[in-house]
């Protein structure tokens, strides 16, 4: 150090000699690259907004959401919505009943009771469930668990919508887990100990402390799940039925909002004509509830991480 | 326990007997939990190699689909589904890894703007894939870029749906590099790009490759995006980039929907190879993380 002689009576500038262009390139790609998940977004919407309202031109909205009879591609055309949305809410209701209760089993299991190591293997073992195509589980779906419903004696059609709300189910059982227990981990280790000392058993400690403590972190699961079962697609378009039917009974077959969708958008529908307009009418209204659900649940999972992070 | 009156004290260690059976019946209900995902997940193997082990030949792999079931096979759609990963690949990771870049070690969060793009992000990754696939349909497809029903409008639809999944594992994978060697760089003099290109980077490649390969696997599945780009289709050639396409979830879809029980079979064995296929990469991704990922 002593060895260089340097001019300490001047102060060193620390600053650039010279202003970095590339750096300011950079930065700016980079942030186009973010701007294109914005763009996405207003696409989407875009796109779903402007058939829309030239479908609500020929069809009023309260014949649309309020009208039980749905023809669409009939020649006795008939745009109430209402069946779809009741198979969609139908179907959806048995994938919560099933999501609902085993995904907080196995996010308190996973949080309260494995030992790091079970933990460590289970984790990815159940994002395996996740990550088989929604497909697959539309052809087991009615290949299997449809003929095994009917010899439990569920009399069950060959399309339902039992068997697509239960597969469904349990495709989600890793998503409410996961952000379940996330939640779950970000409760403070003192709160369990606290409870420990005054002598509570694993039981209370999971059910009066960790879960309450983890609510708004299970809540968005729940809401995520909702979301995810509204927009599933290959199962309800698998098992679930092709034709609208305005009937909460879970055994019969009915065409949800998505199934719509897809069985009438795999032709090559002539952008203007009336199919074209009437699918994106049905994509919009999905779009809007899953919005919804989504912005409720990024909400949610912001407010825990705030309390205890 | 509180059930214990106050004058006879419980004795400290043990809990009464209805608290255990309490605690072990609650325990059996978690472990019943975890076990129904794997057992349906068992069950559905075995149904799906049971049933598609007859027809995984060499046909599946050579031949394009037939209306006779004995000559079917999804040459084009197994084909189809390497190039759009491919393609996906190519264009989701610069993008994906850019944007978590950006978030990451540019965009201050005090900013609403910044803010809103990280809330829209994360409602991207929940927006239902069929709506993706109206997207495709009124501006790829048709309207503003017009490519028509073609493998470039599938793969650019994909990698808009892998997108929020690959960024948000790139920013976990970015936000685990510590901030001691980013500081070690910048007191050397290195300006924020190359802390970034040199240092943050590198260390990042293998938590970003694992999620990469996710995402990937999660796209590759989807089917019912394609299904309104026109890949429900005959496909009875090789694809290429602007020609018509098929993929092997469509095929599966298409072969379900047949009434002939051989075609079921054969529905079984496409399974088959895209679950031998997702397996692969999955099983990439967890060779990466185990062999390259290190903890600071």
């Amino acid at each position: 150090m002593a060895t260089r002689t340097a001019d300490l009576t001047q102060p060193i500038r620390l600053q650039a000699d010279r202003r970095r262009w590339g750096e300011d390139v950079v930065k700016g790609v980079l942030a186009l690259c973010a701007v294109l998940s914005l763009a996405t977004t207003v696409g989407i919407v875009v796109a779903l907004v402007l058939p829309s309202i030239e479908f609500f031109r020929d069809v009023s909205p309260a014949k649309f959401y309020g009208g039980t009879e749905w023809s669409p591609l009939f020649l006795d055309k008939h745009f109430g919505v209402l069946p779809l949305v009741s198979a969609t809410l139908v179907v959806t209701a048995i994938a919560c009943l099933v999501c609902m209760p085993l995904g907080l089993g196995v996010a308190i299991y996973l949080s309260e009771y494995a030992r790091p190591r079970v933990r460590a293997t289970l984790k990815p073992a159940l994002e395996v469930l996740a990550g088989i195509p929604t497909v697959v589980y539309g052809f087991f779906a009615l290949i299997t668990l449809t003929p095994f419903l009917k010899t439990l004696g569920v009399n069950v059609g060959i399309f339902n919508m039992l068997a697509a709300g239960l597969v469904i189910g349990v495709l989600l059982i890793p998503t409410v887990a996961s952000i379940s227990e996330d939640a779950m981990a970000a409760v403070p280790q003192d709160l369990r100990d606290g409870a420990y000392g005054l002598g509570s058993s694993r039981l209370q400690v999971s059910t009066r402390i960790v879960v309450p403590a983890a609510i708004s972190g299970i809540v968005a699961s729940y809401v995520l799940a909702i979301s995810r079962a509204i927009g599933e697609t290959m199962v309800v378009v698998i098992v679930a039925g092709g034709v609208a039917n305005l009937t909460a009974d879970p055994r019969e077959g009915a065409l949800t909002m998505t199934g719509f969708i897809a069985q009438t958008g795999i032709g090559d529908v002539p952008t203007g004509s009336i199919e074209y307009k009437t699918i994106f009418a049905v994509a919009l209204t999905l779009f809007a509830m899953t919005f919804v659900m989504n912005l409720i649940a990024i909400r949610l999972v912001r407010k825990y991480r705030e309390i205890y992070e | 326990m509180s059930v214990a009156p106050v004058s006879v004290p419980a004795p400290i260690g043990k809990r009464s007997r209805s608290a255990q059976v309490k605690d072990g019946a609650f325990r059996a209900v978690l472990l019943f939990s975890v076990a129904v995902g794997f057992v349906l997940l068992g069950w559905l193997l075995v149904t799906v190699v049971r049933k598609g082990l007859p027809y995984l030949d060499s046909i599946l792999f050579t031949n394009v689909n037939s209306t006779n079931p004995d000559r079917a096979g999804a040459r084009p759609a197994i084909l189809g589904t390497i190039y759009l990963m491919v393609l996906v690949l190519l264009m989701a990771v610069p993008i994906g890894v850019g944007t978590a870049l950006y978030l990451e070690e540019y965009a201050d969060r005090n900013r609403w703007y910044n803010r809103a793009l990280e809330i829209n992000i994360q409602n991207l990754a929940a927006v239902p894939s069929i709506v993706y696939g109206l997207l495709g349909l009124a501006f790829v497809a048709r309207g503003v870029l017009h490519l028509g029903f073609v493998l470039l409008t599938g793969a650019i639809i994909l990698t808009l749906l892998a997108l929020p999944i690959l960024i948000v594992s790139s920013r976990e994978a970015i936000r685990a590099v510590p901030d001691s060697i980013r500081q070690g760089a910048y007191a050397l003099g290195a300006t924020q790009w190359q802390v970034i290109w040199r240092q943050v980077l590198p260390a990042a490649i293998p938590g970003i490759a694992t999620g990469s390969i996710l995402a990937l696997a999660r796209a590759i599945g989807e089917t019912a995006p394609l299904l309104l780009l026109g890949a429900l289709i005959f496909v009875p050639f090789d694809p290429g980039l602007f020609s018509h396409f098929t993929a092997l979830p469509v095929q599966i879809y298409q072969w379900i929907q047949l009434p002939q029980s051989e075609f079921r079979g054969l529905a079984a064995a496409a399974i088959v190879v895209l679950l031998g296929l997702l397996l692969i990469l999955n099983a990439g991704a967890i060779w990466l993380r185990n062999r390259y990922q290190r903890r600071w």
